[in-house]
């Protein structure tokens, strides 16, 4: 049962491109529909308190194994969730290192920037979407926004003014 | 930078992340604490991008390795994820009782928001400090297109747009 949770969450690991929500679908069918570790509605509540909860939301994998499986499943899904990425990312790490006298890599490695960029902003645009569900949320989006782009403040006072204005007015 | 001030930057990283990493991140790395120049973090990030796995998991990896080797790898990735992971557990265990209260349902309904706003800020800034050519920036809003609206899988978006990505910057380089 470890064995197949760490297993399972290392092949989710290297779908994951792109991050946790790329490979959701994935994660889905695995967990719920294959294996039968848990009902639908447990695998949505388990993935909205990961995004609720600080830190990157790859670790719904982590509470999910912790469901599934008490300690020992959290154990197995984080590092099942972690190590081939990170193996991964190491090897090309060290291939960027021992190619950094090449004069094309800085460009190419330029050339994927507005890939992240896109992307990390088309997270946005959904998260957005998900949550401006009337003209207050538009307000704390578009004001959080321009607070992040325009200073250089720490982007958590965003967070906190949109908690505090949510709590107040929602 | 010491590998204790490495896992400091990365803790707090994960610790206040609340709606993703990704502009806490950069905001530590690049202008809190100038590890990194915006170029340069910018350019980590794009790899950790493409490859499996969190971006900002990925750059930790290669931030981590740049500045101490294997133990910089290993201290960057254990601070990203050591905190939140107690947090996630203890908030699951307290599942019950969280989140059932009205107030801490509009309060977070409010963070939802403003962390929407925060990844599309940051999405803004980096753009607008790096400058990217023309046709880097239309490579960009493609990804923004392909992945918002016409909610094509990841991956496909990045095996597609990535080699154009670099292959249009090489031909921009060379020129």
């Amino acid at each position: 049962m470890i064995l197949q949770l760490f297993l399972t969450f290392s092949l989710l690991s290297l779908l994951a491109i792109g991050g946790a929500n790329a490979v959701l679908p994935e994660m889905y069918r695995q967990i719920v529909e294959i294996h039968g570790w848990m009902e639908a509605a447990t695998f949505a509540q388990l993935f909205a308190l990961a995004q609720a909860a600080p830190g990157p939301n790859i670790l719904a994998a982590s509470v999910m194994g912790w469901r599934i499986a008490g300690p020992s499943g959290l154990a197995a899904a984080t590092l099942g969730m972690l190590l081939p990425a990170a193996i991964l990312a190491w090897c090309v790490a060290g291939v960027t290192q021992r190619l950094s006298r090449a004069p094309w890599l800085k460009p190419a490695q330029f050339g994927l920037v507005p890939v992240a960029i896109g992307l990390i902003a088309a997270s946005g645009v959904i998260m957005a979407e998900a949550a401006g569900t009337g003209p207050l949320p538009w307000i704390i989006i578009l004001g959080s926004a321009a607070f992040v782009w325009r200073t250089a403040f720490s982007p958590l006072w965003a967070l906190a003014a949109g908690g505090v204005l949510g709590w107040i007015l929602l | 930078m010491r590998l204790g001030e490495l896992f400091l930057g990365y803790a707090k990283i994960g610790l206040l992340g609340f709606g993703g990493v990704a502009a806490i991140a950069r905001h530590v790395i690049v202008e809190e604490r100038k590890w990194l120049s915006e170029r340069d973090y910018a350019e980590v990030l794009g790899l950790g991008q493409v490859l499996p796995g969190p971006n900002v998991g990925n750059a930790a990896v290669m931030i981590g390795r740049r500045f101490h080797g294997f133990a910089g790898a290993v201290t960057a990735t254990a601070g990203l994820y050591s905190g939140p992971l107690a947090i996630l557990v203890l908030l699951a265990v307290f599942y019950d009782h969280f989140g059932q209260e009205p107030g801490v349902a509009s309060f977070m309904r409010g963070v939802a928001a403003a962390a929407a706003g925060m990844v599309i800020g940051m999405a803004v800034k980096m753009a607008d400090k790096l400058r990217p050519p023309i046709e880097l920036i239309g490579v960009g809003l493609l990804s923004l297109v392909a992945g918002a609206w016409l909610r094509l899988p990841l991956p496909l978006i990045v095996l597609i747009l990535a080699p154009l990505g670099i292959w249009l910057s090489l031909r921009r380089h060379a020129a």
